[in-house]
């Protein structure tokens, strides 16, 4: 489903990602592990065009993206849950929904509404509420809910666990099980490494813009080197 | 804290001193050929120590004073309270506007010329704030050069009429066009810069077209200006006391009666009209399509919006060249309006006053909009009495009015979309 090639990305002249090859398979969950500044942020913007790759080639359904546009490959079946949430604080949950299926007809947006709201009773709750003035958890539903609207076939999700209480993380990995269930693929990067390994089918683990490690989830847990670096030992 | 507050107001009133004794004490007068200095009387003596003493007051109370300020009731209270419904809330709103439009239609026939000619300026104003609304306060883009794109209507009329002889109503959709085109060019380079930067390209912008008008004599008279800018006709009916152009009439004798320099006031004051509703209406129009509610997700948001696809450059230059085609349109009415144009008509200050119109207004309210666009239009007209003053009047309102409503006089009420049930 998705392919990254020995992917390189600079920032200037600093170089984030050294060469990383990741692939993610139709229908799996995939769980990227790594320490803060490690380039697990980098390397999934990378996979959206901003920053471009400066070397290495990046496949979406066996269609090189490498050079399209952020805009072209966000159009073309793949969502993304930013880190920190960004949902639109002004708008109400129901307008960051709608915006979230931009490029669908109106039928489509009420279909797709109608299943983020099962998805996430909480949300249709508050559907005439500011998005800015909802908890984080809420808002990170709303994400999540958002970036389901335009009915992707793969969706990214930049550390959806951050600064959540337990009770909702365990909620959001139990959604995030359940797309899996749809048939979307899931692209996951975490620091609750516990809990995302649990999840995936396999993980990367990244480190200082190098993939260290790659093995099924499982196989990622019992990993003394994983226990040790990112699981408390 | 005492003790701040004191040295602080008795450093504000010795600048107070020291900035204004100069300019209002000392008097420099031409005797022959000799310039004197004199210095100020006692009563303007007087004057400035009080203007000293008075600041020092001011910024010794200054936090129970700003307090007082702020605690004023609103004067439009229903902002605070519960929301009406949405519906009623429109419904009630755009029967206000009708009365409003029906009320501005019929109201030149009972006023004087000067009012009426002052109420066509504000309708310019009225349609260039409504422009810049879209690029500042929508897409939240900060153009400061936004009067090149006023420019470059005004002067599409006054060349073509000059070269060719096009008249008004052909010249209005090519000057919008044009500056639509220019507004199309100039942003594509510059929309990938955010922010402060943004705001300097355009300010250099809009110099750079003020001083080729200025220096390119030979065609566009330079700082002379072009005059003879042709009246509008009405169906071929010209509103001169004599038919200037072949084969048209002449408004009073087609219907009979007696010459007045008013009806030609007056038609254009209802030309700007119908143009400022229209401008009014379209660009209500795009704030409920999709491109609106994209300008909005932009502005809120950047990463956000492009990682749903959007594309940035699209977006930005769509409210752009929006904003931009209806200050083309309000530049060809000013033409006309003016008759003769210079570029000193174009300066950045006009920029400044158009966005403040929007800033008072409460960016992205049209409504807003349109109050302050008569305030700012207005105000200045009204003390003229203190002539010297005005400007000075003018900013001390613009502060009291950020200090006591930052946000506006009317904050914009985002637009609900709702998409209609499936029954
Ligand atoms: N816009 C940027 N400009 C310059 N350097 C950047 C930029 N964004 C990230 N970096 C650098 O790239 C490296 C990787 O950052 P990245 O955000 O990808 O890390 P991360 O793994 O997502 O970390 P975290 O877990 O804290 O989110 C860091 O050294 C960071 O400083
Ligand atoms: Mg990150």
């Amino acid at each position: 489903m998705l392919v990254l090639e020995d992917v390189h990305t600079h920032y200037g002249k600093i170089e984030a990602l050294h060469g990383v090859s990741v692939e993610v398979k139709k229908g799996e969950i995939v769980s990227l592990i790594g320490a803060n500044g490690a380039g697990k942020t980098t390397l999934l913007m990378t996979v959206c065009g901003n920053p471009r790759a400066s070397a290495g080639r990046i496949f979406l359904e066996g269609k090189e993206i490498t050079n399209e546009s952020t805009a072209q490959i966000m159009r073309s079946g793949i969502s993304i849950v930013p880190e920190g949430r960004r949902v639109f604080s002004g708008l109400t949950v129901e307008e960051n929904l709608h915006m979230g299926g931009f490029f669908n007809t109106k039928a489509e947006i009420r279909k797709s509404q109608q299943h983020v709201y099962e998805l996430f009773p909480r949300l249709k709750e508050r559907e005439h509420q500011r998005a800015g003035t909802m908890s984080g958890g809420e808002q990170q539903m709303l994400a999540i809910g958002r970036a389901l609207m335009s009915r992707p076939n793969m969706i990214i999700l930049d550390e959806p666990s951050l600064g959540l209480a337990p009770l909702i993380i365990k909620q959001i990995f139990e959604i995030i099980g359940q797309l899996r269930e749809e048939g979307i693929t899931v692209f996951l990067v975490e620091q609750n490494a516990h809990q995302a390994l649990n999840l995936a089918d396999r993980g990367y683990v990244l480190e200082t813009g190098k993939i260290r490690l790659h093995d099924t989830g499982k196989n990622l847990l019992e990993n003394p080197d994983v226990q040790n670096a990112y699981l408390g030992g | 804290m005492a003790a701040n507050n004191f040295r602080h107001a008795l450093f504000c009133s010795i600048i107070t001193l020291i900035i204004s004794y100069p300019i209002i004490g000392f008097n420099l007068e031409a005797q022959g050929i000799n310039v004197t200095l004199t210095g100020a009387d006692a009563s303007t003596v007087v004057m400035v120590l009080l203007a000293a003493v008075i600041v020092f007051l001011f910024q010794l109370f200054r936090d129970q004073i700003m307090g007082t300020l702020r605690s004023l009731p609103h004067p439009l209270p229903q902002s605070s309270k519960e929301p009406m419904a949405e519906n009623r809330r429109a419904k009630i709103e755009s029967w206000v506007l009708t009365g409003i439009v029906v009320l501005a239609l019929f109201w030149p026939f009972f006023v004087s010329r000067g009012a009426v000619d002052l109420a066509t300026l504000v309708l310019i104003y009225i349609m260039l704030a409504l422009g810049l609304n879209v690029v500042v306060g929508l897409a939240g883009l900060l153009d400061l050069g936004y009067v090149a794109f006023y420019a470059v209507g005004a002067y599409t009329f006054a060349l073509l009429s000059q070269y060719l002889g096009i008249s008004f109503w052909l010249a209005l959709p090519i000057g919008a066009l044009l500056a639509a085109l220019f507004g199309l060019v100039l942003g594509f380079p510059v929309l990938r810069l955010r922010g402060d930067y943004l705001a300097i390209v355009t300010l250099g912008f809009g110099e750079i077209i003020r001083i080729l008008l200025n220096n390119w004599t030979t065609l566009t008279g330079g700082p002379n200006g072009i005059g003879g800018i042709p009246d509008p006709t009405l169906f071929g009916m010209e509103f001169g006391r004599r038919v200037k152009e072949e084969g048209n009439t002449s408004f009073h004798e087609t219907f009979g009666i007696a010459y007045s320099g008013e009806h030609k006031v007056i038609f254009l004051y209802l030309i700007a009209l119908v143009l400022a509703v229209f401008t009014a209406l379209v660009i209500r129009r795009f704030m409920r399509m999709p491109v609106g509610r994209a300008w909005e997700a932009l502005r809120e948001d950047e990463i956000a919006a492009r990682s749903l696809g959007l594309s940035r450059t699209a977006v930005k230059l769509s409210a752009f060249t929006i904003g931009a085609f209806f200050a083309g349109f309000a530049g060809t009415v000013f033409a006309s309006k003016q008759g003769f144009i210079s570029p000193e008509s174009f300066v950045f200050l006009e920029s400044a006053i158009i966005l403040a119109i929007v800033v008072l207004g409460g960016m992205g309210s049209q409504i807003g909009v349109v109050l302050a666009a008569i305030a700012v239009t207005i105000l200045p007209e009204l003390a003229r009495e203190f002539s010297e003053y005005r400007m000075l009047i003018f900013g001390a309102a613009m502060v009291l009015m950020m200090v006591w409503r930052p946000q506006g006089l009317m904050p914009m009420r985002r637009i609900h979309i709702e998409l209609k049930r499936q029954e």
